[in-house]
């Protein structure tokens, strides 16, 4: 669960790691009051929303005066802003973080994540701040550091000092530096998350300080149980109001770009069943797996967040029954064929448990089911379809 | 024969009594297995499926000679679970359990180091060594006793690699999931490991899906240890980067993550791969006849 730059910089805040004076306005009179509190003569004004590459947007503005930080905070706020990471859609702006202005003469990287490989939560950092982590990854990549930490003692101080002298944070600043990493890495812990990257760390040099100029946090969410007030941060409008109806009826989906409606038991089977699309020509208009033991009730829920998607011209449910039962399956399609009146063809593949009896079900019904003997044959079969051939 | 687990493993379910558990254990009964008893704390001394259930794995594994755990318990207790299941000397420990939080498994991990046990999941089928032996939650009818070994991260797609298979007339020695989370407790290479030094497996099916390192390691590995014939098919080429696919572990962070990064990477390395996620018995059968191999 990704939370917002202001809310992460205030965990920061919290954990004793030194951030820009700064707080989250909703309105530009909300903007100015923030200003006019933090006082000074340059300010910060940077848009909210779940994505990098906010700066290269227009989401990141400086103000000289009080009067045009409210003019900016105005301007921002409402407007979309497109980044790679947003799609074409765009994300609205509905909070600014109104912040101290601060000069830094150098921008290093540091984040922890959880390693994959080494199965550990480990430190990354790197004298080259400011840009991608990515991209230093391809242009230097000896200029990335990484500490692998032992859950079993934590992070130690001499792991920091390490770190902190490759990238180059020597004399006054090392212990600053060990500090603010022992602190990152503690609320990391704390709240469970999976991602934090601090990027840049900003080195004002006349004052010997290090500052957290950007905040990007990423938190588990089968975590969010034991961590209630990281669950309070979540900005349910940053989501796809579809997938978020999903969640709530126990389905997993995800919008996509095609025009096949899939409906699927199984994270692997729902991918694998958006491969077989694509390699058929064809192109999934979402991802959504029912889960095991999926109620005739869940299939209807199902079929009705799957066709609000104006795109979709016909459906794929493709079901292979462990927990899972096709007879139910099957009264779950005709239920949601008739309670929705619905008419888009439906290719049918089903197989596991009570497999003749839902396929009875799906043709006495004399509804638009066409059933598929296996996975390729509906793939072909849904391509076929939406290209207008007969099948 | 087959790896992990056989007719002969003594297996207990942790959160016996559940509602879960106690289908799949009956479920694991009637398939064969040698289910003898069951944990949950606060109902020892009672009886349930006919069998006894303690308190703690210790006191099950003291009684029943168990090496074997199924368990169901609930994420918030599933890492707990675990490691009260190595410390009791337990030799297979099934995670069933989906949600567990990632920085647990990171625990459970460290805490493996030294200690003989292997961990599946969490978010794990299970296991199955068909006729034998069935610890998870896979439709036990769907499996034929034969000689492919079979590994994969999702589990519908263990039962679709398994159907194609068997109407081919190929049936498993053993069938693995690791589980879908980012952290799980036993990786691909320690799977294909076992499963070459198996005197009952001829080859072995490996179903990997976007997100991680492993695959490509186990491919790596496949290449300089594995005289058996490896078919790999990776889930996910259609899916978008940096979105969840259902499985905690399936996200596309990097370049090296996508379906294609890994599905070349293991042709480049001399895998069988199928690329269509329906050719996986086909690319099997090929694979087998090409190793003058018969099922």
């Amino acid at each position: 669960m990704n939370v917002h730059e202001y809310q992460a910089k205030e965990l920061l805040r919290m954990y004793g790691v030194p951030v820009p004076a700064g707080n989250v306005a909703y309105s530009d009179s909300q903007a100015l009051a923030i200003a006019e509190q933090i006082g000074g003569e340059r300010w910060a004004i940077k848009a909210q929303i779940h994505s990098g590459g906010r700066g290269k947007a227009g989401g990141v503005k400086l103000a000289t005066s009080l009067e045009e930080v409210r003019r900016i905070a105005d301007e921002m706020l409402g407007t979309t802003l497109i980044t790679p990471q947003t799609g074409p859609k765009g994300r609205t702006v509905r909070r600014v973080l109104v912040e101290e202005a601060i000069d830094v003469d150098r921008e290093f990287y540091l984040g922890f994540t959880i390693d994959r490989s080494t199965q550990r939560i480990t430190l990354i950092a790197s004298a080259e701040g400011g840009v991608e982590i990515e991209q230093i990854a391809r242009q230097s990549p000896d200029k990335i550091i990484r500490e692998t930490i032992d859950p079993a003692v934590g992070l130690l101080d001499f792991q920091c000092r390490k770190v902190a002298a490759a990238i180059g944070l020597r004399d006054k600043l090392l212990p600053q530096a060990v500090r603010i990493m022992k602190r990152i890495y503690r609320l990391f812990r704390d709240k469970d998350a999976l991602q934090a990257e601090i990027n840049p760390l900003g080195l004002v040099k006349a004052e010997q300080r290090l500052i957290c100029l950007d905040a990007k946090f990423n938190f588990d969410p089968n975590a969010l149980f034991r961590r209630p007030e990281i669950n309070e941060l979540r900005d349910l409008e940053e989501e796809d109001p579809k997938e978020i109806e999903a969640s709530g009826h126990g389905l997993n989906y995800i919008a996509l770009n095609g025009d096949i409606g899939c409906i699927v038991n199984g994270a692997g089977l729902a991918m694998a069943t958006m491969d077989a699309i694509v390699l058929h020509g064809g192109w999934p208009a979402n991802f959504l797996d029912v889960g095991g033991g999926a109620s005739p009730e869940k299939v209807t829920n199902a079929c009705q967040i799957v066709i609000q998607d104006a795109n979709v011209k016909a459906l794929l449910v493709n079901i292979f029954a462990g927990i899972n039962r096709c007879d139910w399956i099957a009264t779950g399609l005709v239920q949601a064929y008739t309670s929705l009146h619905l008419d888009k063809p439906c290719v049918v593949r089903l197989a596991g448990t009570n497999v003749e009896k839902g396929r009875y079900i799906l043709a006495a019904s004399g509804l638009p089911f066409i059933q598929a003997t296996n996975l390729d044959d509906a793939a072909a079969k849904a391509v076929a379809i939406v290209k207008g051939e007969t099948v | 024969m087959s790896i992990f687990v056989n007719r002969y493993s003594r297996v207990i379910f942790q959160g016996f009594t559940g509602q879960h558990a106690s289908f799949h254990a009956a479920e694991a009964i009637a398939h064969g297995t040698n289910v003898v008893g069951g944990v949950t704390p606060g109902k020892g001394g009672t009886t349930h499926l006919g069998l006894p259930v303690f308190d703690t794995v210790a006191e099950a594994v003291r009684e029943t000679g168990a090496n074997v755990s199924g368990i169901f318990v609930p994420p918030a207790f599933a890492a707990d679970a675990v490691m009260e299941a190595i410390e009791a000397g337990i030799k297979v420990a099934v995670v069933i359990t989906d949600g567990v939080p990632v920085q647990d498994m990171v625990r459970v991990q460290r805490y493996r180091v030294g200690r003989d046990c292997i961990v599946l999941g969490p978010n794990t089928p299970g296991i199955i060594t068909p006729g034998e032996c069935k610890v998870g939650i896979m439709p036990a009818k769907i499996y034929r006793p034969g000689r492919i070994g079979v590994v994969s991260r999702s589990g519908t797609l263990n039962y679709e690699a398994v159907e194609q298979m068997v109407s081919l007339g190929l049936g498993q020695s053993t069938a693995i999931g690791i589980g879908g989370d980012p952290v799980n407790g036993t990786d691909f290479v320690t799977v294909l490991q076992a499963f070459e030094q198996d005197e009952d497996t001829d080859a072995v099916v490996m179903i990997g899906e976007i997100g991680g390192p492993q695959e490509i390691a186990a491919a790596r590995w496949a290449k300089d240890n594995m005289q058996k014939p490896l078919i790999a098919f990776v889930a996910g080429a259609s899916a978008p980067p940096g979105r969840r696919m259902g499985h905690a572990g399936a996200i596309i962070e990097g370049e090296e993550d996508t379906a294609k990064a890994k599905m070349e990477a293991m042709e480049a390395l001399g895998l069988y791969v199928a690329r269509n996620p329906a050719h996986i018995g086909e690319t099997l059968l090929k694979a087998l006849k090409e190793h003058k191999l018969t099922a």
